[in-house]
C-alpha cells in the first residue's frame, strides 16, 4: 500500500495544509495541484515580463519549508507548480532547498506551435495567451524513476498527480484501463484538497470536527486499483461516504465518460464502503481506451471588465439601491459608452441565487454590485468613476466606498481544443 | 406528502466554462428513486428560470444515489467573463435545495 496526499486544490490553497499533512503522519507522495484553467494565461504573462517567472511562486519556498522533513521521511512531491516555466520552477526549488533532486516534465507548452497548428486547421480562437497540451500520469511516473525528491510538471492534469505514483510503484501497464481509472478516479476525490475531507460540505456542517484545523485528504492505493481515502487521525474534518460523494459529484460531466490522456473513466461503477472512522474503501471502479486525442488549454485575451460595489442602509435599502443601479445606466448612455454587458446584482438580496432567490421584505442593508464588460478598455474605465459619486448625488444613506473606484481588469478567458495525441513529446530533465 | 429536495438530498455545484454542474445526492439511497422520479431536467430548468439560458441535461449514477445534472450557459460567459459574484456557480446546489418535491 502506498499513501498519497493532497496538500493543495488550487494556487492559493491553504499554506499549512501541506506542512501539516508531513507533520502529522505518514505519507510517501505528496501532490500539489496549483493550476486552474486560466492560470496560465497569468503564469505567461509574469514570463513574458521576466523569462525567470512563469510558475507557481508558492511552491519553491513551501519545498524550502519541508525540504528537510521530505528527506528525513522520504517522501516525494508531485506538483504541477512548473506553469508555463518548470525549468525556472527546478532552479528556484533548488535554490530554495539546495541538495534535493528534480526531475521536470517537458513538452506540454505549445505556445510557440500556434501557427503551426493554425496551418493544421486545429480549432483554435483568436487573441491566444498561452496554449498547453494537458499531459497524463505517464510522464509524471517517468520522471519518479529517476529517483527525483520533486517532480515538477506543467499543465498536468489535475488527477495525473495521483494516479503516477501507483502507475510507478505498481507497474500498471498504459492498457491496464481499470486499475488507470481508478487512480484518476483517487485523484479526482483528492485534487481539490480539503473538498473530499468536511470543506465545503453540506452534509451536518456544524458538527465537522474541528474545521480549523482540517486534515487534507490521503489516499492508500493498493495494487489491484481499490483504495481507501481517509486523513490524518490527529487533523480536523470527516471523511465519510456523504462527503466523498460531493467530491465525486463536483464539476462532472457525463459520468461514464470522465476522459483524460490517460483512460476513460466510469463513475457509474464507483462503490464506496465506509470501513471505519474517517475511512471510505472505493472499488469496483472500470475504465475505458484513452482517446487518440489531447486536450489543449488555450487562455485567449477577451477584453476588459470592472466590478464596483456600494452599500445601501434600511429603511428602503433595495429601492435605494435600484435607484442607484438606474442612475449608474442612464449616466452611462448619456456618455455614450457602450458595453458587451452590464450587470447589476444587489448583494443580500439576489445576487447568489438571482430569481430562485428568498429575498427578504425589508433588509436591514443592501449591497449594490454593478459589473461592466467590453473591447473598449477606456470606457470600462469610465465606469470605475461613475459610482463614488452616488455617495454625494444619489439617494440616500450609501457607504462602503472606502477602497476608492474599482480597478480594470483585462479579461482572459479559457478556450480548448483536440488534436493528435502524436503531436505531443514529453521529455524528463533532473537538476540538483 | 410534499418536502423541499433538502430534506433527502445533498448538493455539490461547480462550473466547465459557462456550464455550470449541480450534483444532487440522497442521504438514505432508498431515497434514490424519489429523485428519479422528481428531480426531472425539465423541473430543474423550470426552477432555475432565466438563471439557465441553455439546456439542462441530467445524468445518472445510481451506485452513488445520485443525479448529476448539467446547465449550460448558467453562468453569465463563465469563469472570468462573467460578472456575477458567483461566476462558478458554487452555489447553484445550495439553490436546488428548495425544490419542491412529492415524497410519496
Amino acid at each position: 500500500m502506498i499513501r498519497i496526499a493532497n496538500g493543495q486544490g488550487f494556487w492559493g490553497d491553504w499554506l499549512e495544509a501541506p506542512v501539516r499533512l508531513i507533520d502529522q503522519g505518514p505519507i510517501d507522495y505528496l501532490a500539489l495541484d496549483y493550476l486552474a484553467e486560466i492560470t496560465m494565461s497569468i503564469l505567461q504573462k509574469q514570463k513574458q515580463a521576466d523569462p525567470n517567472l512563469g510558475y507557481a511562486r508558492d511552491f519553491p519556498p513551501l519545498v524550502g519549508r519541508i525540504a528537510k522533513r521530505l528527506r528525513e521521511r522520504n517522501v516525494k512531491v508531485i506538483a504541477n507548480a512548473g506553469g508555463v516555466n518548470p525549468t525556472a520552477c527546478a532552479q528556484a526549488v533548488l535554490k530554495a532547498a539546495p541538495g534535493l533532486k528534480v526531475a521536470v516534465v517537458l513538452g506540454d507548452d505549445v505556445f510557440g506551435r500556434i501557427d503551426e497548428f493554425r496551418a493544421k486547421h486545429y480549432d483554435l480562437c483568436d487573441n491566444i495567451l498561452s496554449a498547453n497540451a494537458y499531459i497524463g500520469a505517464f510522464p509524471l511516473a517517468e520522471a519518479l524513476t529517476t529517483g527525483a525528491d520533486v517532480v515538477i510538471a506543467g499543465r498536468s492534469t489535475d488527477t495525473a498527480l495521483a494516479l503516477a505514483p501507483m502507475i510507478h510503484r505498481y507497474g500498471w501497464s498504459a492498457t491496464d484501463w481499470n486499475k488507470l481509472a481508478a487512480g484518476t478516479i483517487a485523484g479526482h476525490i483528492i485534487e481539490c484538497g480539503a473538498q473530499c475531507t468536511g470543506g465545503n460540505c453540506q452534509v451536518d456542517w456544524q458538527n465537522i470536527p474541528n474545521m480549523a484545523d482540517i486534515g487534507y485528504p490521503i489516499v492508500e492505493a493498493e495494487p489491484d486499483g481499490t483504495f481507501t481515502v481517509t486523513k490524518h487521525a490527529a487533523a480536523g474534518g470527516r471523511v465519510h461516504s456523504d462527503v466523498v460523494k460531493e467530491q465525486l459529484l463536483y464539476e462532472l460531466g457525463d459520468p461514464k465518460n470522465y476522459i483524460t490522456p490517460d483512460c476513460v473513466a466510469d463513475f457509474t461503477t464507483i462503490h464506496l464502503d465506509d470501513v471505519g472512522p474517517d475511512r471510505v474503501r472505493v472499488s469496483g471502479i472500470r475504465g475505458a481506451p484513452r482517446p487518440p486525442t489531447l486536450k489543449l488549454s488555450i487562455s485567449y485575451f477577451a477584453g476588459w471588465k470592472a466590478t464596483g460595489t456600494l452599500v445601501y442602509s434600511w429603511p428602503q435599502a433595495l429601492e435605494k439601491a435600484r435607484a442607484a443601479d438606474d442612475i449608474v445606466r442612464r449616466r452611462l448612455t448619456t456618455l455614450g459608452l457602450k458595453f458587451d454587458e452590464i450587470y447589476t446584482e444587489f448583494l443580500g438580496v439576489n445576487a447568489c441565487h438571482g430569481p430562485v432567490a428568498h429575498a427578504p421584505a425589508d433588509p436591514a442593508e443592501v449591497q449594490l454590485r454593478i459589473g461592466v464588460r467590453g473591447m473598449d478598455k477606456a470606457a470600462v474605465d469610465r465606469f470605475t468613476r461613475e459610482l463614488v459619486p452616488l455617495v454625494l448625488n444619489g439617494p440616500p444613506g450609501a457607504t462602503g466606498f472606502g477602497d476608492g473606484r474599482p480597478p480594470v481588469r483585462e479579461i482572459v478567458a479559457y478556450w480548448s481544443a483536440l488534436i493528435p495525441r502524436e503531436e505531443i513529446e514529453t521529455r524528463i530533465e533532473v537538476f540538483e | 406528502m410534499k418536502a423541499k429536495l433538502a430534506r433527502i438530498a445533498h448538493t455539490r455545484s461547480g462550473d466547465k466554462g459557462d456550464t455550470a454542474n449541480v450534483g444532487v445526492i440522497a442521504y438514505r439511497q432508498e431515497d434514490y428513486p424519489i429523485l428519479l422520479r422528481e428531480v426531472t431536467a425539465s423541473r430543474v430548468k423550470e426552477f432555475f428560470g432565466e438563471l439557465v439560458e441553455g439546456e439542462v441535461t441530467r445524468y445518472e449514477l445510481p451506485n452513488l444515489g445520485a443525479l448529476n445534472f448539467l446547465l449550460d450557459q448558467a453562468l453569465g460567459g463563465g469563469g472570468t467573463v462573467s460578472l456575477r459574484v458567483d461566476a462558478q456557480g458554487k452555489t447553484l446546489g445550495a439553490a436546488l435545495l428548495g425544490l419542491e418535491i412529492e415524497l410519496e
